[in-house]
């Protein structure tokens, strides 16, 4: 039977008129016994609407049509439950050329501008999701209601572009322009309350009063929004360029120029245009065409469809709801708590009580940081249960072993679990060391077996590797991978190799960074080149962060697939005996101070004998994608963009590059394979570049 | 023909002793904390169960009814009804009683009845004196008025009390319930020395218990969101002796009362749960029930002697069954105060009290101390009020499988002089 609440879902969505309205094309309007026209969007056979070229044009027929009718007001609102547009369909967006990008934008800003003419009260009904193009369709009307649901946004930014379809002046010209600037300069979104009191939406209801508050907007008894004495002084330039260079202070700090140029090119249009809309609506247009066109802006789109088609490796669902959790240490205690915050029930077992309160006190600081809500809170805690008994393993739907990387307590772990799983339980290890094919050596049922590789922490990062071995069912795979999906991660299947793909990829990057330092260049100037090249974070710092004694772990763990490299440095050794472990211990590499910032000299302070080496970033990257395309040759990945995505999701290889792979295609593999020919004579074997950079050439 | 009804399974948390500010838990966190992992450990899935019955004594203002809010944190299904019964010191019993006559009555198979109270959130209340002020001051319109009744703010308005203070004063007799075993001690003549010697054993019993295991399945850990995890009960203290309870000077009434902090149960939070089911859902989930019940009562007096309470409700329980004292093989007799306690053990030896005040004649009898809350009690691990009721009939029935007993009377007393009972019998 189906719960009353259930039942009920689909009355929920007030939309007038336009109810019972038959769908034309992607629109569905009717009037009401009021005067009042309802607009809704509703793309047929979408979950959520975008909006697109057609939406535009069909919207600028019902826009030639309201102009004769000249009805009492417009309501404009999507019969999407998931929220009122994702914002515009990105796909439209690569391989234009300038001119192609200034005709189509030009197209688009005319349409909005005829909804903004319109004489009738136009009132955007906004729930949900209400982001980039979306929330201009909400701008170019005359009033918008939000319901308290509702969350507003221009996430442009994150594709390397701003708002390009009068976001830019819109939102000045109705919002506090200082918030509507960091909101694009961020690209966070706002929830609806925080949006009205900036000014973005005019009142936020609940759902259920929603006819009301329109009944009430189209009597005339809604206000818009009013420039105030503030606003009113940043339409004057010389406090604009006060307000623009602290902006560009912090952008500077957030990513630098040559790398993400859409933050500066923003506050330059404001700067130079924002006391003017029709000069800032011309300059808008003209900057996102070349934004869109540019490396940085093509490579973040790829991004983009990089996590979709990650995503879409989802077939189906897990079938999974309870998730049992082996060992509450700082792996498994997070994969617990985010699986309980992702809505599934868990259990956490641990030998250690101690340890599992631990995790339970890492997870309320984790859900309240990711959210917020004091109820979604409890709710998530009431769902991670602590399990010192492991009753959870005869619930649960697929046991997460997360134990220490040692080969024997994971199988008698396994022996005493296995037993008591219920059918079709999946039993996943979340090792990043030990080859599955050993895990698998006395399992009664290995077909149900998949290793499940999360990365720390899980929270921010996004990959979870799902890896197979020789007796996996393919069932097994697809289950684990709808799982990682369903947990709000991105899934790359890897085959069980040494260190999978990325930590495979990420040793040599990390054992470059020791021979630089040994070669005496000091450990600033190492981790500056990575960041330079755009690494989240250089690598003598990650060795810090992931802990001396792990990195010793896996560097020496992947000695066999690390051709002509060195053994790891002895004092590396003894900072491991003497506790000094990196950032958890307070020191390693670098000191700590109290908050686990690293104590970094300026380069400019580094005495002008410091050895150097312009090589640097070459000789740190280039055996990071060496290795790369070694698992592409060995099959330990399958897809190159399943490469790319988990490289940038796994360890954040700059995104603007678009992925190791799409790095080398775009710089030349010619030119790559020539470049470490080069480095192999000067330094050694170890850079001698794969032989899957010719099957690479090839493809 | 009733059916049988099963005590299956139980667990309760550790019991935290108040230590003068808000506990990490409210009386729902408590009821979550033990009931997630006693549900998870069972046979059956959470929508088997057909009513969820809590009882509570100090609710808190974000948890009205908490049976209901405590059985949606704990994921059983929307559609099971949900309801919190107090009749305050035997609220924990109460919730049992009712599942037991549901389930008996054909009305529901699996019942999950429990007990919950955080008596350290209780709140602090406003003196009536202060309410009424209050109560001027937002109905004065003018200025003038407002001025008025500003002016009737007195310096004690601003002293709140403790909410608790007032729950342990019996409203009509005016006494505290110390006092109300201050007289039991009086009418039964008990000594200091004998409450004294009662309450060392109470510890003593509870260390011993913790000690061998004997409550592993019975208390379940409390993790709390700063990390902190709770594995045992944390007011007892072994090795209380005549001599160091002695030294204690008298709380309720000073200087020459019986009643100490030493020989009082302890104020405390702690929730209990117990699983009941019907024969066919026993059959039906294949469970191993711990005992079986056989019948309930609940007895009343008058409140300046309600120490006497279990008095009044296990007798009339003997006399159905045609039982005496002695053939009940274990008794769980809860620990208001250890004057109270005695004065219960030698009402039911009285052979006057049984032949007058019973109807008892020849059933009466000294229950021995062996067979009396074995593994301690209230003074050693405290009373939350409204679980105490729950945990005392969840222990007898473990302890009556482990001592072998055949059957066992739990039973309570209740401010404002009422008392329940309950008669297992081994399943």
């Amino acid at each position: 039977m189906k719960t009353m609440l259930n039942a009920l879902k689909d009355r929920r969505l007030e939309l007038g008129a336009a109810a019972d309205a038959a769908p034309q094309g992607n629109w569905r309007s009717a009037r009401d016994a009021d005067g009042v026209v309802w607009l809704v969007l509703d793309r047929p056979d979408k979950s959520v609407n975008v909006i697109d070229r057609a939406v535009l044009e069909e919207l600028n027929a019902h826009l030639e049509r309201l102009e004769a009718e000249r009805p009492r007001a417009v309501v404009i609102r999507s019969g999407k439950s998931a929220g009122f547009a994702a914002g515009a369909d990105i796909r439209q967006f690569t391989g234009a050329s300038i001119e192609d990008m200034q005709r189509l934008l030009t197209e688009g800003h005319a349409v909005f501008d005829r909804l903004e003419r319109l004489s009738s009260l136009t009132i955007a009904v906004i729930h949900g999701h209400c982001l980039g193009g979306g929330l201009e369709l909400a701008l170019a009307c005359k009033r918008r209601i939000a319901t308290a649901d509702a969350t507003l946004g221009f996430p442009e930014v994150m594709l390397g572009l701003h708002p390009g379809l009068g976001g830019t002046f819109r939102s000045i010209a109705v919002a506090d322009p200082v918030e509507a600037m960091t909101m694009m300069l961020t690209g966070r979104s706002l929830p609806a309350r925080k949006a009205k009191s900036i000014g973005l939406v005019d009142a936020v209801v609940e759902e259920r009063h929603v006819a009301a508050a329109v009944r009430a907007a189209a009597a005339g008894q809604l206000a818009g929004a009013k420039a105030d004495l503030k606003d009113r002084a940043l339409s004057l330039r010389p406090a604009r360029s006060f307000a623009a260079s602290r902006m560009r202070k912090t952008a500077a700090e957030k990513a630098p120029k040559e790398h993400y140029p859409a933050p500066y090119a923003l506050i330059d249009l404001w700067e130079a245009h924002g006391g003017d809309r029709k000069a800032m609506q011309a300059a808008e247009i003209d900057s996102f065409a070349r934004l869109i066109t540019s490396d940085t802006a093509q490579s973040l789109i790829r991004v983009f469809f990089l996590r979709e088609a990650m995503k879409g490796q989802k077939q189906g669902k897990s079938a999974i709801r309870h998730v049992h959790v082996v060992g509450a240490g700082a792996m498994g205690g997070d994969i617990a708590a985010w699986a309980a915050k992702e809505g599934f029930d868990v259990t956490l077992a641990d030998v250690a009580n101690a340890s599992i309160g631990k995790a339970v006190k890492a997870a309320t600081k984790m859900l309240q940081a990711t959210l917020k809500d004091p109820v979604k809170v409890r709710d998530a805690l009431d769902r991670l249960v602590p399990d010192p008994q492991g009753h959870g393993v005869r619930h649960a739907d697929i046991v997460i072993e997360a134990v220490p990387e040692k080969l024997e307590l994971k199988r008698s772990i396994y022996a005493a679990i296995e037993p008591r799983l219920k059918e079709g339980a999946l039993l996943a290890t979340n090792t990043s060391a030990i080859p599955l094919d050993e895990l698998v050596a006395g399992l009664r049922d290995p077909s149900r077996f998949v290793g499940l590789h999360f990365f720390n922490p899980v929270s921010r990062m996004q990959l979870v590797e799902i890896v197979s071995h020789a007796a996996i069912h393919a069932e097994t795979r697809r289950r684990a991978i709808a799982f990682a999906t369903e947990l709000s991660r991105l899934p790359a299947a890897v085959a069980s190799a040494p260190g999978f793909l990325v930590n495979r990829s990420l040793t040599p990057y990390i054992a470059e960074a020791l021979i630089l330092a040994d070669e005496g260049i000091p450990k600033e100037r190492i981790d500056h080149a990575a960041e330079a090249f755009g690494m989240p974070m250089g690598p003598i710092e990650l060795i810090d962060q992931v802990g001396i004694d792990v990195a010793l772990d896996v560097v020496d763990g992947l000695r066999p697939v690390m051709h002509g490299f060195p053994q790891a440095p002895e004092w590396l050794r003894q900072k491991r005996a003497d506790g000094k472990l990196g950032r958890k211990s307070g020191e390693g590499l670098y000191r700590y101070d109290s908050e686990g910032k690293p104590a970094k000299q300026s380069l400019d302070a580094l005495p002008d004998s410091a050895p150097n080496d312009p090589d640097i970033a070459d000789r740190l990257i280039l055996p990071m994608l060496n290795a790369v395309v070694a698992c592409l040759r060995e099959g330990v990945v399958e897809e190159e963009d399943i490469a790319d995505g988990a490289m940038i999701f796994g360890t954040g290889f700059a995104p603007f590059r678009g992925g190791p792979i799409h790095y080398a295609r775009r710089r030349g593999i010619a030119e790559i394979v020539a470049r470490m020919e080069a480095l192999a004579e000067r330094h050694g074997e170890r850079f001698k570049p794969d032989a899957g950079w010719s099957d690479l050439e090839a493809r | 023909m009733a059916r049988a009804v099963y005590l299956v399974d139980g667990a309760r948390t550790p019991f935290l002793k108040a230590r003068g500010k808000p506990g990490p838990f409210t009386p729902v966190d408590l009821a979550v904390q033990c009931g997630r992992p006693l549900l998870m450990r069972q046979s059956f899935d959470k929508d088997a169960i057909d009513l969820v019955i809590l009882g509570c004594v100090n609710v808190i203002a974000d948890e009205m009814n908490p049976a209901r809010v405590a059985l949606l944190r704990l994921g059983i299904p929307e559609r099971i009804p949900a309801f919190t019964v107090q009749i305050n010191c035997g609220s924990g019993m109460q919730s049992i009683d009712t599942a037991f006559r549901t389930i008996e009555g054909g009305h529901a198979d699996i019942v999950l009845a429990g007990g919950t109270d955080a008596l350290s959130h209780s709140p602090l209340v406003l003196r009536r004196g202060a309410v009424d002020w209050f109560a001027r001051l937002n109905g004065a319109r003018s200025t003038a008025d407002r001025l008025k009744a500003l002016t009737g703010l007195r310096p004690d308005f601003l002293k709140p009390m403790l909410g608790l203070e007032r729950g342990l004063t019996d409203p009509i007799t005016e006494l505290n319930m110390g006092q109300t075993a201050e007289i039991l001690a009086h009418l039964f003549d008990i000594s200091r020395e004998a409450a004294d010697a009662y309450a060392a054993a109470s510890h003593d019993r509870l260390d011993r218990a913790t000690k061998e295991g004997w409550l592993k399945d019975e208390m379940l850990p409390a993790f709390s969101r700063d990390g902190e995890v709770f594995e045992r009960d944390d007011g007892v203290r072994p090795g209380s002796s005549v001599e160091s309870l002695g030294k204690l000077k008298p709380v309720f009434e000073k200087p020459y009362g019986k009643v100490t902090a030493g020989n009082a149960s302890q104020i405390t939070d702690g929730a209990s749960w117990v699983i009941l089911a019907s024969e066919e859902a026993v059959e039906r989930h294949g469970m191993t029930p711990l005992a079986r019940i056989v019948d309930s009562h609940w007895g009343a007096l008058d409140p300046s002697i309600m120490g006497l309470g279990p008095v009044l409700a296990s007798a009339p329980i003997l006399k159905r069954q045609a039982m005496s004292v002695a053939d009940v093989g274990l008794w769980e007799l809860n620990e208001a105060f250890a004057a109270q306690v005695l004065a219960c053990l030698a009402a039911l030896a009285d052979e006057t009290i049984c032949r007058d005040v019973l109807d008892l004649e020849g059933l009466g009898g000294v229950i021995r101390h062996e067979d009396l809350n074995v593994d301690g009690g209230a003074i050693s691990l405290g009373h939350p009020v409204g679980t105490s009721g729950n945990r005392i009939t969840l222990h007898l029935a473990n302890a009556m499988r482990r001592l072998g007993r055949k059957r066992g009377i739990a039973t309570e007393c209740i401010g404002g002089g009422q008392g329940g009972a309950m008669l297992l019998e081994a399943a």
